[in-house]
């Protein structure tokens, strides 16, 4: 069973072209000073896959360290709420850090390792991806600073702490709105400086070429797992897939398996959730694919909140891990050939989905995973009473306790 | 390669090795750079690199992106649709060195590169640096494209950490001269050069016949001369847009550059 939870290398490579593009989405638009780390990471990534020791250790930190698999959980009393036939959640928030940011967070660590890279750094948004990324380095034995925007520390200040427990420094970003977009730039700045000696562990589906096929090989597990307790469970039928989207790690971790191993005919519908904000119609939202345009951001081409001008926008969402102007080049793609439907929930509708999680079922998501949530009573209105949904819980709300109670949530 | 040099090529083959000055658009406004323009154009500068303001600049330090957060927050957010035209007013005056664009790739994919083309065309704009747009992408193919139809050259980097391979793919797409970045990192003031420069210098003359020149941590008129001893051109960014704001402390500052530059190496 080890080997089937994990991507294997032609997995991990089947859908970039050889320069990284997913349709006209991706590539590596990055300074030349770390054109020849990208291209090595590449070779590394490629033999790490291929290199059977490799993959057993992951394998072994995933089931003993990270908990995994995780549960397939059959939320009946959700369901009932809602108004669908059954809803199961895929419990990413039971792993190890709470997230499902570990998965990539260790196996790139292990790959920074492999490189012989003695210092790791990340950038982080709600603090999972740092958090796991302190997480896989103190296991590693390896150094870690991790970035973060000054209003993230704010709103995220447990998470700061965890890390620095954890032996990271975290390093404030005061640039722009203080959010993961200016601690992303920091990050890749860094780098640049830094990059002979230091391993740049991206934390989403984002980056240049190789980053978003790097982190979906190492997410991949989430949908890998997910087909096979479906059969476990004898479900030959699911009608829908959910997962939210910021940069889009937990969604194309869910949804690529589903695109690859089902036929187009048996395909349940896959939907992502990203974050409307205040609303789409407003400038505060995190929308890129319901609102961007085509653009150049952070070593990569995708939908992107733009001006006129070309400058990135800054994004707003309540949830730190979905206040991103840009979204992974492959979800662009995705949503270009139809295979995925994109919806925008708002920070409302997100916060009422987080109450209705907690009290019908005594599960506290993320409020990232609750904009996944709050597509449920939407998709019971399309598909019916007897419809049978998959939604990918990708993080505990532990972290987000202060910000639901500023909301007024009681 | 038997072709006669370009406007930007010649600019390095005029007996001396060239100062490459770089200032930022619409910084401190439309007119101050309009007047810094001007001041380093009279103090001797040999080639003008001419900044578009953007929000996200990867590849600049501190003091660069701090003038492209002021010349976005002024004139109604100042972009490369009015650099362009900052370039052309500028480029019709007389005594102009020639100008050279450096800009994020993302404003031009906005813009569409066919009326970057045109428009950098029709402004008279000799040269394109896109420091987020590496040789070998679909883009960089196709802007060249563009670039080329209208005799624009494009000037791409190498790095201290290029191999030999990323050599021979940025000197082969290079036209006008080749930028090596001296050391890793963002631009800026530096206090000291890597030892490694001489052996960057050389390893890129190997790779192509362009002029080379250097740039990234090159602040003091002894710092310019000491590269100028090694190199076609020195590109000089942070310490002159540090003085943007007042064009005759610029254009002496300039003046000690140029000095040291000309006669510095040689």
């Amino acid at each position: 069973m080890s080997d089937a939870l994990l991507p294997s290398a032609d997995d991990a490579y089947s859908s970039p072209d050889a320069q990284g593009f997913y349709g006209p989405y991706g590539g590596t638009f990055v300074p030349e000073t770390v054109m020849p780390a990208l291209a090595e990471l590449s070779e590394a990534y490629e033999s790490a896959m291929q290199d059977a020791a490799f993959r057993e250790r992951l394998s072994y930190l995933l089931a003993e360290y990270v908990g995994r698999p995780s549960p397939l959980y059959k939320a009946e009393r959700l369901a009932e709420a809602v108004g669908l036939g059954a809803v199961y959640l895929t419990r990413e928030d039971l792993n190890h850090t709470g997230a499902h940011k570990i998965n990539n967070s260790l196996g790139q660590c292990m790959l920074a390792q492999r490189m012989g890279k003695r210092r790791v750094i990340a950038e982080t948004g709600a603090g999972q991806h740092g958090v796991a990324t302190a997480t896989a380095a103190a296991l590693l034995g390896l150094e870690c600073a991790v970035f973060m925007g000054v209003e993230d520390i704010r709103r995220q200040s447990l998470n700061v702490y965890k890390m620095k427990l954890l032996g990271a420094e975290v390093v404030p970003v005061d640039e722009g709105g203080g959010t993961l977009a200016d601690a992303t730039t920091a990050a890749l700045r860094h780098w640049v400086e830094r990059v002979e000696d230091t391993f740049y562990v991206i934390g989403s589906t984002v980056g240049p070429h190789p980053y978003p096929a790097i982190v979906r090989g190492f997410q991949c597990v989430i949908g890998e797992e997910t087909l096979v307790q479906l059969e476990v469970k004898n479900i030959d039928h699911v009608d829908a897939v959910i997962a939210c989207v910021g940069g889009g790690s937990n969604a194309i971790g869910m949804f690529y398996p589903f695109l690859r191993h089902l036929p187009a005919g048996s395909r349940p519908l896959l939907i992502g959730a990203e974050a409307a904000g205040l609303g789409v119609e407003t400038d505060k939202h995190g929308a890129a694919l319901t609102k961007g345009t085509p653009g150049v951001m952070h070593g990569f081409y995708s939908y992107l909140l733009q001006d006129d001008a070309g400058n990135p926008l800054e994004a707003y969402s309540i949830s730190a891990g979905l206040d991103y102007p840009g979204v992974g080049p492959e979800h662009g793609s995705l949503k270009d050939s139809g295979l995925v439907r994109y919806e925008a929930v708002t920070d409302a509708d997100a916060l009422e989905a987080f109450v209705l999680l907690t009290r019908t079922e005594g599960i506290i998501p993320a409020i990232e995973s609750s904009h996944a949530l709050a597509l449920l009573p939407r998709l019971a209105a399309e598909l019916g009473p007897d419809a049978v949904l998959v939604l990918n819980v990708s993080g505990r709300g532990d972290k987000d306790m202060d910000i639901v109670r500023e909301a007024g949530v009681e | 390669m038997s072709s006669a040099p370009s406007r930007l090529e010649a600019a390095f083959l005029k007996g001396h090795p060239a100062l490459v000055a770089y200032l930022m658009g619409g910084y401190p406004d439309r007119a101050g750079s309009l007047a810094a323009l001007v001041a380093v154009a009279c103090a001797g500068a040999d080639v003008i690199e001419l900044g578009v303001p953007y929000a996200d600049p990867l590849a600049d330090g501190p003091v660069i992106q701090h003038a492209a957060e002021a010349a976005r927050a002024c004139e109604g957010s100042f972009g490369l649709a009015e650099t362009l035209d900052l370039a052309g007013e500028a480029a019709a005056l007389p005594g102009m060195p020639p100008l050279v664009v450096m800009t994020y790739l993302n404003p031009m994919m906005r813009m569409g590169l066919a009326k970057v083309g045109q428009k950098a065309a029709e402004a008279g704009v000799a040269g394109f640096i896109v420091p987020d747009m590496p040789p070998d992408n679909p883009m960089a193919v196709q802007w060249k494209r563009e670039a080329v139809a209208r005799g624009i050259d494009t000037v791409f980097l190498a790095a201290p950490t290029s191999t030999p391979e990323r050599l021979a793919v940025v000197g082969e797409a290079s036209t006008g001269f080749v930028y090596v970045v001296s050391s890793l990192g963002v631009t800026g003031e530096r206090t000291q050069l890597p030892a490694e420069l001489t052996d960057l210098v050389a390893r890129v003359r190997a790779s192509s016949p362009l002029p080379v020149a250097v740039g990234f941590g090159v602040s003091t008129p002894a710092q310019a001369a000491t590269v100028s001893a090694i190199a076609d051109g020195v590109i000089v960014g942070s310490a002159l847009v540090r003085r943007q704001d007042d064009p005759s402390a610029l254009g002496e500052f300039v003046g000690q550059l140029v000095s040291a530059v000309h006669t510095g190496g040689r």
